[in-house]
């Protein structure tokens, strides 16, 4: 760890969130690289939501919704599962999950990206803008529901109804798919997919283990994107 | 038999048109054979539903005394946000302008509004698709609505916004999400929000990440953190259940409840939704006071009430009946020049004329106002049309305080349930008046 | 709307240790739902008698009812409930007696189960109760912020429309009114406008035509419309459901010594090796149900 590093520790038993927000909200731009680690979130909401500053918070233990909501350029640790819509809205940074994650796991997020180790609950990545999302393990039903932009990979299973709905988002998934969502269908793998799952591993920190082929990809038929009365029972 | 007697002519019954089946309905049956699409358009309702017009004040003579028009004090200021937030938001007339979004409308057209807005002192607000620079730049107070789509949402916007408004629904369809058709998704609307140009947008009826009271109250405690507490948060509703809504809105950590009735317009929703989801704006509004006032929160949390305002006795009579503000969304595109006689043979080339149109979603408005059309929005000139949208905000606020002093009252938020009676008894019913020279008010009951 | 939780244990260790644990679930729950709490313990009971949770309001004379009872009856008070315990054959005439005493009522019945419910804030209403100090094999809570039935104490969780059986929902019913007529024909009257009496009706209507617990929950899924996460007891049971959609959040924990159920994390993270625990949330539209006759 380099040395210049500022540390911080708060115990959420005594401080409150707003406190740790508040001190975490005064980060400007260009202030020094900074490590906060937390202590005792359990399960407690909003926990470093809406941080803009390039700076590490690590949390030691399980969070409850919305953990880094909105967050931009900051990397967020979660050593423990977290709660509903871990991520939401997030424009940058990383947030890492070393435990489960629950519903809505990086909801409409825009940018940045989001690992998950264990599996996440239902409405993964729903609505999302562009946002990666790793999930080590599997994803609940409805995952990628509306998604627009951005890429999903899941080293395990996914849920009922994958993708449906889908705009533009790119899914990858090794293991089963419990059913495909309106309008999402399997998708030949091309070079520039595995080029993008090599990437999506290296950033999930599984560089070289996994082999891209094992992956089948999913995306949008595109039959749903002008009303026709022949789909209305997707609708 | 005589040859020359002629039998008199069997008297014909008139052609006759059915009720039930009049010409409107069997266009709309013709339509949906041909095309296998329900009827999506723009505006709120417009089958005719009890309305203020049915309402009328008890002006003061002998037993209350009026106040002198143009020279004694009758305040108009509203705040709003005066429950959480560390920066409530100070108005200086009661009407606001409700969401409409960059997309429905058109760049100018958003413009337009925001300088409209500011130079009365008012507030506009954002809608589904983001904030923009037009709009920001434009409007002294704005706020930023939080949809289910969450298109364009960003913390730089959210924290440039002066409110945020958790949109639970909309007057014009609660329940329902939306549809904005390919037309108007331009590559400028593509981007912000994420989508590939010129595809029909969907939008959901569900935010993505909570679900009921319970949920929201941990949603607004996060935008809460998010804004470190200082921007009003509004939960807003289309009228339903109000009392309900209204309640949990209070119960969940709303500063401002904002609830939308059925006349509330939408740009681009099934007609059948419109017209057959949702209570009049009249009928809401005594139940949501009542949510308020069974909470002890009655003027702690705001009300703002829209959907079918139209002039400053409309105003007057939504806080007689208890809100402390009221926001306008059709109005306003009128007074920029929307449905404008000027333009009929324009909207007659669309199938429509002047005063019908209501295509909005479909990009053609000639008035250069719901269009991403470029050579369409150059037609609105965002400064006379700011102009006028001050001016007729200036009207409104000034009808409704000739109204509030005739009444004897030195603010409008003065005036009472109690200085208006009803024409009918729908009217009466739904605002929990008398009926005009009466004391009954039909439809009370012990709960209510 | 509102916080549930539940907690079934496996370690007969722990059973003394039971409202403890559900106490500190309930009171992390406080935010969810600040109108109204409740709780059902199923404690200690003896074959050939029955329990009956009477509510009466603040003040009311439980030992002078008892007394009229009879002496083969015991009244233990906690605040505005007491737990009769009789010979189970004099249920009827007890019931009966009850019912001409003017503002008591029965809340539940059963063997084992014992029942508390009261408008505010819950972790007082726990407290009130002294649910720290109850013991018992299994229980379930509730925090309520009410939807579109009443603040009263009629309207709180849980409820019950059988012997030993009781429900905790989170979410809401669209399609509450039909079944409750459904259910007023087939003989098991909804006494309140709340639609979780609703669910708690339907199962037990579904267990008096002898469907276990489990397949109660399943029929469920095909005759309840609407968004809910039910937590149930029985005598010997406890089960969980989510509809379809499952928007209700819900965290389920098991270790060898207990199977927990909270709404959020947060009302699991107290539990005594939580870190080490198999912690999921239940998949949308499958019945969970864990059952001490079988194990």
């Amino acid at each position: 760890m380099n040395a210049n590093v500022e540390s911080h520790a708060i115990d959420l038993a005594g401080s409150s969130v707003r406190e740790l927000n508040s001190a975490l909200h005064a980060l400007k731009e260009g202030s020094n690289a900074s490590l906060w680690r937390i202590a005792n979130p359990r399960g407690l909401h909003a926990i470093a939501a809406g941080v803009d500053a390039p700076v590490t918070v690590e949390i030691d233990g399980p969070v409850g919704y919305y953990c880094g909501g909105m967050n931009k350029q900051a990397t967020i640790i979660v050593r423990g599962s977290a709660g509903v819509g871990v991520g939401e809205n997030m424009m940058s940074g990383l947030i890492h999950v070393e435990g489960d994650a629950s519903q809505a796991a990086g909801a409409t997020a825009h940018g940045g990206t989001l690992v998950i180790e264990g599996n996440a609950a239902a409405r993964c990545g729903i609505s999302m803008k562009g946002v990666d999302i790793v999930v080590k393990g599997s994803v609940g039903h409805m995952s990628a529901f509306m998604a627009q932009s951005g890429s999903m990979v899941v080293f395990g299973d996914a849920g009922e109804a994958l993708g449906d709905s889908i705009y533009e988002a790119r899914l990858y998934v090794r293991g089963s798919v419990a059913s495909l969502g309106a309008d999402c269908i399997e998708k030949e793998m091309r070079d520039e997919h595995r080029q993008e799952l090599f990437e999506r591993f290296k950033s999930a920190g599984v560089n070289g283990q996994i082999d891209p082929s094992e992956f089948k990809r999913y995306g949008s038929g595109r039959t749903l994107y002008h009303f026709h009365v022949d789909n209305a029972s997707a609708y | 038999m005589n040859e020359h007697f002629k039998a008199p002519p069997i008297p014909a019954t008139l052609p006759r048109e059915s009720a039930t089946f009049d010409a409107y309905t069997m266009s709309e049956i013709r339509r949906a054979a041909a095309t296998g699409i329900y009827d999506i358009r723009g505006a709120g309702a417009k089958r005719k539903v009890p309305h203020f017009d049915d309402l009328l004040f008890l002006g003061a003579s002998i037993s209350r005394y009026p106040l002198e028009g143009y020279r004694e004090k009758c305040g108009t200021d509203v705040v709003l946000g005066t429950r959480f937030a560390k920066k409530p938001i100070e108005l200086k007339t009661p009407v606001t302008i409700a969401g409409m979004s960059f997309g429905s409308l058109s760049g100018p057209a958003k413009e337009a509004l925001g300088r409209g807005a500011s130079a009365m002192g008012t507030s506009t607000t954002t809608g589904d698709g983001g904030m923009t620079q037009e709009e920001r730049g434009h409007s002294k107070t704005l706020v930023y609505q939080y949809l289910p789509s969450r298109y364009g949402m960003n913390p730089d916007d959210i924290r440039k916004a002066d409110a945020i408004e958790v949109v639970v629904g909309q007057g014009a369809k609660p329940g329902g999400g939306g549809m904005l058709l390919g037309q108007k998704i331009s590559k400028r609307v593509a981007q912000m929000r994420n989508l590939p140009e010129g595809i029909d947008q969907r939008s959901a009826c569900r935010h993505p990440d909570w679900t009921g009271p319970d949920d929201l109250e941990i949603k607004i405690e996060e935008l809460r953190e998010i804004t470190d507490w200082e921007k009003p948060i509004y939960v807003k509703v289309g009228a339903a259940r109000p009392y309900y809504d209204t309640a949990l809105a209070v119960k969940a950590g709303a500063d401002v409840v904002v609830v939308d009735g059925m006349q509330g317009g939408t740009a681009a929703t099934q007609e059948v939704f419109i017209e057959h989801v949702g209570i009049p704006t009249l009928a809401a509004i005594r139940n949501a006071v009542r949510a308020l006032q069974d909470l002890g929160m009655h003027r702690k949390v705001q009300l703002i009430v829209s959907g079918g305002i139209r002039n400053g006795a409309d105003v007057a009579k939504a806080l007689a009946l208890g809100a402390d503000a009221v926001a306008i969304g059709t109005a306003a595109l009128i007074a920029l020049g929307d449905n404008d006689p000027a333009l009929d043979e324009e909207y007659r080339a669309l199938g429509s004329r002047a005063g019908a149109y209501d295509d909005w979603h479909e990009g053609r408005d000639p008035a250069g106002i719901t269009t991403q059309d470029p050579e369409l929005m150059k037609r609105l000139d965002p400064v006379k049309a700011g102009r006028r949208l001050a001016n007729f905000l200036a009207v409104m606020t000034l009808e409704a305080q000739t109204i509030a002093r005739a009444c004897g009252k030195s603010h409008v938020h003065n005036l009472e349930p109690e200085d208006l009676v009803a024409l009918t008894i729908e009217a009466a019913a739904m605002a929990q008046v008398p009926i005009a020279g009466t004391d009954w008010v039909p439809g009370l009951t012990g709960r209510f | 709307m509102c916080g549930i939780v539940g907690l079934f244990l496996k370690d007969k260790a722990l059973e003394p240790k039971l409202g403890e644990m559900l106490s500190g679930m309930l009171d992390v729950m406080c935010d969810r739902g600040p109108d109204s709490a409740g709780f059902a313990v199923y404690g200690s009971g003896e074959s050939g008698k029955i329990k009956l949770t009477l509510r009466a309001p603040e003040g009311f004379d439980f030992a002078a009812l008892g007394k009229t009872l009879g002496d083969d009856v015991t009244v233990s008070v906690r605040g505005t409930h007491a737990v009769v315990s009789a010979p189970a054959a004099r249920e009827a005439e007890i019931r009966a007696i009850v019912a001409k005493t003017k503002d008591v009522a029965v809340v539940g019945a059963g063997q084992r189960m014992e029942l508390f419910k009261e408008v505010g804030l819950p972790s007082e209403v726990a407290e009130r109760f002294e649910l720290s100090k109850m013991t018992g094999t299994h229980g379930i809570g509730h925090t309520r912020m009410a939807t579109e039935s009443a603040v009263t104490t009629n309207g709180a969780h849980p409820f019950s429309t059988g012997a030993d059986q009781c429900l905790v929902h989170n979410g809401s019913l669209s399609n509450h009114r039909s079944v409750r007529r459904d259910l007023d024909r087939a003989g098991v009257p909804v006494q309140t406008d709340n639609d979780s009496e609703v669910a708690a009706g339907y199962l037990t209507w579904r267990m008096n035509q002898g469907r276990t617990l489990g397949e109660a929950l399943e029929d469920s899924l095909d005759d309840l419309d609407g968004f809910y996460t039910f937590v149930v007891g029985t005598e010997t049971g406890f089960g969980v459901i989510r509809d379809p959609i499952a928007c209700k959040p819900a965290v389920m924990a098991e270790t060898d010594q207990y199977v927990a159920f909270g709404s959020e994390y947060r009302a699991l993270a107290g539990l005594p090796g939580i870190e080490n625990a198999k912690v999921w949330e239940p998949e949308p539209a499958k019945a969970y149900f864990w059952d001490r006759a079988a194990a």
